[in-house]
């Protein structure tokens, strides 16, 4: 029950929480549809970031975000996106730009991938539009 | 549905982490050159970073540091020291240590009120006493994270975007002299991987490379900023590589030492 009551508070505090370069009405719509994804990790421990990055997808254009991850953590990095965005897909590169096996999640306009790096330093979270018309997407990631 | 949807992916992370590593594509180096970079997601917290130490965990309470002086009137100082501060923050969560959590959270009131940042801060270190005071540990993380956040927003709506970046390296400053030190005292190479972050040095010096030609100038972040390129090379190590101890020692040493400078060095305003 306790358990319960801080997840439900730490999806609030987020949501309430000041958005980052002043998203529009799509990218919160967005944002809050990735920490629907990510909430359901938190139930398993994963701590949630703040931090989140908001944009917008295309066709054939994926959206590559760089974060800087530690060995030793597991990380779940999830992605909502606006209607227009039938199916989007998340993978992860290394620092070398290979891309590494990643367990996925896909439901349609949200998406996430779960990796655990064996190396410290940076990787490429890279974002697809898979189906649909350009939109916007946000990215939020959790680790434990 | 959306319970539906959280189930299944619940049911994944028992087998997530067994895969990983297998090669199944490329990027380009001058793509990845693109990526974008944000201080807002690819800087980690020094949540992050305490979090990766496994297995094993450190004396959390043995790596406080006694009270800073709350009296910084160089708008740097306060802005490198605001982030340390928040970095003792997650050390307290961190020892689960209620008092200590208040303690600090009401010193990172202050600080942030010396630079004149939103009131709004008021209640964040409000909620940090009161999910202290209910042990909302996990919760906390998230709170520190905010209201580091927030403080970073405000100083951007005062037009002190340039300060936003040295909240940031001091959380990092301290972020890993504390984990260097708790190594030191308990080495295993799992745990000593987690000092590899030369990219992450390169993004902090880019931006300090955007702010003002004033404030990059000022002796204290002038100092921090030049030593940044030896404590680079000190966390270059090539992937798949463990620090040795030696290695550990020499980059506490280098963070150390600019902690030490950015927490007395006195400066005139």
């Amino acid at each position: 029950m306790r358990r319960r009551l801080s997840t439900f508070l730490s999806i609030f505090v987020l949501a309430a929480s000041v958005p980052a370069r002043g998203d529009t009405d799509t990218e919160v719509n967005a944002r809050k549809a990735a920490l629907d994804v990510a909430g359901a990790f938190t139930n398993d421990g994963f701590k949630m970031r703040d931090g989140h990055w908001c944009g917008t997808i295309k066709p054939h254009e994926p959206a590559l975000i760089a974060v800087n991850l530690y060995a030793g953590n597991q990380y779940w990095f999830s992605v909502g996106a606006t209607e227009q965005a039938k199916k989007i897909a998340v993978s992860v590169y290394d620092e070398s730009g290979k891309q590494v096996t990643t367990e996925p999640y896909d439901a349609g306009e949200k998406a996430a991938a779960g990796f655990s790096p064996t190396n410290s330093g940076q990787y490429f979270v890279a974002v697809d539009l898979v189906e649909g018309q350009e939109g916007s997407f946000c990215l939020v990631y959790s680790y434990k | 549905m959306i319970r539906l949807a959280r189930l299944s992916a619940i049911g994944l992370i028992g087998t997530v982490f067994a895969v990983v590593g297998a090669e199944t594509g490329h990027l380009p180096a001058d793509q990845l050159a693109k990526a974008i970079k944000s201080e807002s997601i690819s800087i980690p917290t020094p949540g992050e970073l305490f979090a990766a130490l496994k297995p094993g965990k450190p004396n959390w309470a043995g790596q406080y540091r006694g009270p800073m002086p709350m009296t910084y009137r160089n708008r740097a100082q306060i802005a490198l020291n605001l982030g340390g501060l928040i970095a003792d923050g997650f050390i307290a969560v961190e020892a689960k240590d209620s008092q200590q959590v208040k303690n600090i959270g009401s010193d990172i009131i202050k600080l942030a009120k010396a630079l004149g940042v939103s009131e709004n801060l008021l209640s964040r270190g409000n909620s940090i006493n009161e999910f202290a005071e209910n042990d909302e540990w996990d919760t906390l993380q998230e709170e520190l994270e905010a209201t580091q956040n927030e403080v970073k927003s405000s100083m951007q709506s005062h037009s002190d975007q340039d300060l936003v970046i040295l909240v940031s390296l001091g959380g990092w400053i301290r972020g890993t002299q504390v984990v260097s030190g708790a190594i030191m005292q308990n080495y295993d190479e799992r745990s000593a991987k987690v000092l590899r972050q030369p990219a992450l040095i390169s993004f902090i010096q880019s931006k300090i490379g955007e702010i003002s030609p004033e404030l990059r100038g000022e002796p204290l972040v002038k100092d921090v900023s030049e030593q940044l390129t030896g404590i680079k090379k000190l966390v270059s190590f090539p992937a798949g590589k463990a620090p040795s101890v030696d290695d550990v020692r020499k980059v506490n040493q280098a963070v150390g030492k600019v902690m030490e400078e950015i927490q007395n060095k006195a400066i005139a305003k």
